[in-house]
């Protein structure tokens, strides 16, 4: 019986990425193996910024927890490095998980991702199938596995 | 762009476990993965700081290698869990080290202050053998897709 903090019901996945083709992939991918979270979907690191550090409080009802974070660094605006030092400098989301998902495999984008502690960084796969079974993977392993702090 | 490790390429994972009989269901779970992965297991807290810092009678060891990844238990004697993620985190060579946190407790302090400071991911071992298994068997999938972290020496071999 999984413990009550792994449990998606009433969480959401941030979803922060400007290729469409890659936001649908994902959403859909993380859709067949999400079974009540919500997930969220982002395309640039303006939004981002807006949706997380908004000028005026949104009413507190119609916002689930945030579980998980999944970011990509090249983005267009704000780009993904900033968004992700704002996530992770700020106290009410420290302690959400933001894993990267770019195509990049640079390894200063990757050092630079931990230096601000991103969670994990991970390739994304040119493959379609490879990259479906990542996101099942992704799922399983931050959703069900992961334990999350509750706020 | 091809997420597959390089055959050539092995995994170095420091082990941070006082559980003899944990150690070595780990140990037995990281030799399953398609990745391949070198070992060092330390059983404190104190040990483990030695190692990563190079102190003491690692300091002159060349069998003492960067890990690319570090599992850790909470409950450590000499120096806890939660003090070497600390002092990991906040030392700049070491800071960008993947720290997975696994360990008994399910406590939500223990959990929020990992994730204070700076954990990479909780995990929390199953009472059960199978399931300690599966959990080990999923650490392969972090294992294997987390992008390779910084390397300062590519040609470091075991």
């Amino acid at each position: 019986m999984p413990a009550v903090r792994t449990l998606c019901a009433n969480q959401t996945i941030l979803v922060i990425e400007d290729d469409p083709g890659h936001a649908e992939l994902i959403i859909r991918g993380l859709s067949n193996v999400a079974r009540a979270e919500t997930i969220r979907h982002l395309s640039d690191g303006e939004k981002a910024i807006r949706f997380l550090f908004p000028d005026q409080p949104s009413p507190v009802e119609g916002q689930l927890p945030i579980g998980l974070i999944l970011l990509d660094l090249r983005l267009p605006r704000v780009d993904g490095l900033e968004v992700l030092k704002r996530i992770k400098q700020n106290p009410a989301y420290r302690l959400i998980p933001v894993v990267i998902l770019s195509t990049s495999a640079d390894h200063n984008d990757i050092h630079s991702a931990y230096e601000n502690f991103a969670n994990s960084y991970l390739v994304k796969p040119t493959d379609f199938d490879q990259f479906n079974a990542m996101l099942s993977d992704v799922h399983n392993y931050w959703m069900d596995w992961n334990q999350r702090a509750i706020n | 762009m091809s997420t597959k490790k390089n055959p050539g390429e092995i995994m170095k994972v420091l082990l941070v476990e006082d559980d003899p009989g944990h150690a070595e269901l780990i140990q037995r779970g990281l030799s399953r993965h398609k990745i391949r992965t070198w070992v060092k297991h330390v059983k404190d807290g104190e040990e483990a700081l030695d190692y990563l810092l190079r102190r003491k009678h690692f300091a002159d060891d060349p069998a003492v290698l960067r890990p690319d990844i570090i599992l850790l238990d909470l409950r450590l004697p000499k120096v806890d869990g939660l003090e070497v993620l600390k002092q990991i985190k906040t030392t700049n060579d070491l800071k960008t080290i993947p720290i997975v946190i696994l360990t008994t407790s399910e406590s939500d302090q223990d959990i929020a202050r990992a994730y204070h400071h700076r954990a990479n991911n909780y995990l929390v071992k199953p009472i059960h053998f199978d399931k300690f298994n599966e959990l080990l068997d999923d650490l392969g999938f972090y294992c294997n897709w987390i992008g390779n972290i910084t390397k300062n020496d590519q040609n470091e071999q075991p």
